[in-house]
């Protein structure tokens, strides 16, 4: 703590004044979750926007974990290049997120004197070491190491203790006299690094704001999208949305079964919705595998449904608990037979809601299921943002009358869509089959009927009219970049940084897969030259997707790396701009 | 069929065994006893005189999950295996339908055994119906969870060597509320047992012997090995696993029947709109 590191720190604040990057990490039950999530509560009541991503390792309860934040006066949706303050509570184990918490120069980092040497691999990025006693200044307040790190984090991240202190009454659930020591901690914290705090970020009192996961979205707009049943099997990394589904759907007059695995899951909201109620599963790769025969059925019967894979690292059980946008591939290919389906992907946190929402009104308005590809950065991180702008109106299944004269279930009529006799509705009985059928819902062999069934089930999803929603489109540069899901966040920044070192890029985000929305994306790539696709599979998967089924203008380039990592905007940035400029050298 | 169409004050219209018939001819071989089998479930299902629109029977894949076209009500025939999982999502999304679930040796036994296991447990309302042949007839004769184990096949020729699978004690001890044996040769008999497993409240467990009579023609004989149980059902598991445990498998009737309450996990009233869920969000 000598004078130096104070300017040094106040020159690097006023640089990410609006823009600080956190990193509270530890082991063994430290704590360091609770701090993340209420430095992030605490900004929300100082007016900030954020975003925190949690990360752990494989352990159920104890070993390492790192609460990553980032904190601004505008809307984030990707973590930063690298963390301009980390408080370390302790060295055990933490050196194994040396990869996910890269520090600059101009970084701090506050650890416990007592924790023993500084792990070289931080020392490496020339960080400045703030080494505290603090587990002694904890025990001296009565409280714990992590409140300590809160009002040190909270200070160097310019949160208003006021604030702090606000997030520390809410989330405090037990007696009064801890209460009062975790505040003494908290202002041991914020006194401690006082000398070294920059000038707090401003929060503004712009549109209405929301602190969620993206787990909590997705399962609200589904709710809101008019699911009444859910059954599912626990899996990290979707666990979290059953857990925030059970009791809201309790509230809503629906109800949440947990199934003894993925294949009973999907049969049963396969059953539900066979009996009228909009009916969802969520899941991750493993459980996605195990459902692909129930979601053939689904296509074949027709009977509308929502899987929400949450991806995390593949193959098998791959990293169970960290992001990967690998399932791409077989989400839009792995089931048997020509069985086409919805596949949509949310593009950032808050658009979970929206796009679950949209994916119940889709799978119920064309009697097929509808895949939702999250994964576990958008799921698992919590984040402030601008409420979501939500699709409105029910879902519209269309159902048969009673006693529809000459009712055929499988109608071959003109858009594909047929109506849906509803059990408990009189004159209409069927039989759901997953076996071909006629019209009439007999099971059939022959040709005539299967090509005539085949060709309705892909007629319905490719003659229907998706509107603006299919893709988030930015810009109108002659080079554009193509992505999805969580990469849309970090490729957006990207952009951004790109456009300031005079590389203009138009960016596609798309939110509908499959099908692929050929003409919207002919009139989104108007003028376009080139296209590099970006996302963060091993594969280049969406890559070799889209070239399977479009023709890209251009010689299509690739930037793609696989997970735990996540993608940063300045490797995007940097791709970008060697791109445009070997274009350049090219001409 | 439709009591909306009934004018107030007049009995309403009951229904007999051929209101619940559909026009379709079964695929069946001559002689099958799944034919038996259905005939029993059109006679249980006017017993209990449910309107066929409010009805549903739920099965997986095999020559007995092939009922539900046979019948008038709403069926769903789905894939191999997981017939009593769809059927608890309809009851628990829909508990105002009678749900029957059809299923096979195989379907139910062997693929669908974990859903089975786990059917009981829950105890969600529901009736399971297992036409048992020991074979796999579908695919033209393999050996089954309920097959012996010296029966000869192509597939296992000499024989599985692997002890038969026992539903009934399973089911016992997974928590089924009623467990009953039938044959289908003994048409009324089966339909007795079978509006008792829909009026029972909660899981009920109904294994059907229905010879199959091209790939086992020696089960032509069942008909002379069954005889009806000579004691009364009981509701203590301990004494019911004891009797099924020690009996020659052809003992026929209602076994075991339990007061375990159904399960609950159903649809609850709505008491929040959108609004509130979305105000905890807010900051």
């Amino acid at each position: 703590m000598d004078g130096s590191t104070s300017i040094e720190l106040k020159q690097a604040a006023h640089v990410v004044q609006r823009d600080v990057s956190i990193a509270i990490a530890g082991s063994g039950g430290s704590g360091v979750m609770t701090a993340g999530t209420w430095l992030l509560d605490a900004a929300a009541r100082a007016g900030l926007y954020g975003l925190m991503v949690r990360t752990s390792g494989p352990q159920i309860r104890g070993g390492e974990a790192a609460a990553l934040l980032r904190l601004s006066g505008a809307q984030v949706e990707s973590l930063d290049d690298a963390f301009d303050v980390l408080v370390a509570l302790d060295w055990q184990n933490v050196h194994r997120f040396a990869d996910e918490i890269p520090l600059r120069a101009t970084s701090v980092l506050v650890c416990d004197a007592d924790a023993g040497e500084v792990p070289a691999v931080f020392l490496a990025s020339g960080a400045r070491v703030v080494a505290l006693p603090l587990k002694k200044m904890a025990k001296a307040a009565g409280s714990w190491i992590n409140m300590l790190a809160l009002g040190i984090s909270g200070a160097l991240a310019g949160v208003p203790q006021a604030q702090l202190e606000e997030a520390v009454r809410s989330g405090w659930k037990r007696d009064g006299d801890g209460l009062a020591a975790n505040l003494r901690a908290l202002n041991e914290g914020c006194l401690a690094v006082a000398h070294l705090a920059g000038s707090p970020l401003t929060g503004s009192a712009g549109p209405r704001r929301w602190l969620l996961s993206g787990n909590e979205a997705a399962g609200y707009g589904a709710l809101r999208g008019g699911v009444r049943f859910v059954a599912a099997y626990p899996i990290t990394p979707a666990t979290e949305m059953l857990e925030w589904m059970a009791p809201a759907l309790a509230r809503t007059g629906g109800c949440l079964l947990q199934a003894e695995d993925e294949l009973a899951s999907i049969n049963m909201i396969i059953g539900a919705s066979f009996g009228g109620v909009p009916s969802l599963t969520a899941t991750a790769g493993p459980g996605l595998s195990l459902m692909t025969e129930g979601i053939g059925l689904a296509v074949a019967a027709e009977v509308p449904i929502v899987v929400v894979d949450v991806m995390r690292g593949g193959p098998s059980t791959g990293i169970p608990a960290k992001s990967e946008q690998s399932d791409l591939s077989f989400a839009v290919a792995g089931l048997h037979g020509d069985a086409p389906r919805l596949v949509v992907s949310p593009t950032s946190i808050s658009d979970c809601a929206a796009t679950t929402h949209w994916a119940v009104q889709l799978a119920e308005a064309l009697q097929c299921p509808a895949l939702v590809l999250s994964d576990q950065f958008l799921g698992q991180s919590q984040a402030i943002v601008r409420a979501p702008e939500l699709p409105e109106g029910a879902p519209q299944r269309l159902v048969a009358p009673a006693h529809a004269p000459g009712y055929k279930r499988y109608a071959n009529t003109e858009n594909g869509v047929s109506p849906m006799a509803i059990p408990g509705t009189p004159g209409v009985t069927y039989t759901a089959d997953g076996l071909e059928h006629t019209e009439g819902a007999i099971p059939s062999s022959q040709a005539a009927d299967h090509r005539k069934q085949l060709d309705k089930r892909l007629r319905k999803l490719t003659g229907h009219d998706y509107g603006s929603r299919w893709a988030d489109c930015e810009g109108d540069a002659p080079l554009a970049v193509i992505t999805f899901g969580s990469a849309t966040g970090p490729v957006r920044e990207a952009a951004r940084r790109a456009a300031a070192q005079g590389v203009e890029v138009r960016v596609i985000a798309l939110r509908l897969l499959m099908p692929l929305q050929a003409a919207a994306l002919d009139r989104a790539l108007a003028g376009v030259e080139r296209v590099i696709v970006v996302e963060q599979n091993h594969g280049a998967q969406l890559l070799h997707y889209l070239r399977g089924a479009y023709d890209l203008p251009g010689q299509p380039a690739s930037f793609h790396h696989p997970g735990p990592l996540p993608l940063r905007p300045a490797e995007i940035c940097n791709a970008l701009v060697a791109w445009a400029r070997e274009e350049e050298t090219l001409a | 069929m439709n009591d909306m169409c009934q004018p107030p004050g007049l009995a309403p219209e009951t229904f007999g065994a051929q209101h619940y018939k559909s026009d379709y001819k079964p695929i069946w071989c001559p002689g099958c006893g799944d034919y038996t089998v259905l005939a029993a479930i059109t006679k249980a299902l006017a017993t209990v005189q449910k309107p066929p629109h409010e009805v549903a029977v739920v099965s997986g894949i095999g020559c007995s999950s092939r009922i539900p076209a046979y019948t008038s009500c709403y069926g769903f025939h789905g894939v191999h295996g997981r017939a009593l999982a769809a059927g608890t999502g309809l009851k628990v999304a829909r508990p105002d339908l009678t749900v029957l679930v059809a299923s096979g040796d195989g379907d139910g036994y062997s693929i669908g055994g974990n859903h089975f296991l786990h059917a009981c447990r829950r105890n969600v309302d529901l009736t399971y119906i297992v036409m048992d042949n020991h074979v796999y007839g579908m695919t033209k004769g393999q050996p089954s969870p309920t097959t012996e184990p010296d029966w000869d096949s192509k597939l296992s020729p000499g024989g599985t060597g692997v002890r038969s699978f026992h539903p009934l004690v399973i089911a016992l001890a997974s928590g089924a509320n009623f467990v009953a044996r039938a044959f289908s040769g003994d048409q009324q008999g089966t339909a007795e047992i079978i509006a008792q497993g829909i009026r029972h409240p909660g899981f009920s467990f109904i294994e059907i012997l229905s010879p199959c009579v091209t790939f086992r023609p020696e089960q032509r004989d069942w008909r002379n090995l069954v005889h009806p149980a000579s004691v009364q059902p009981t509701d203590d598991p301990a004494r019911a696993a004891k009797r099924i445990m020690t009996d020659d498998g052809f003992n026929i009737g209602v076994l075991y029947a339990g007061h375990r309450a159904p399960y609950a996990g159903g649809p609850s009233p709505a008491s929040a709109d959108m609004a509130a869920l979305e105000a905890e969000f807010a900051v």
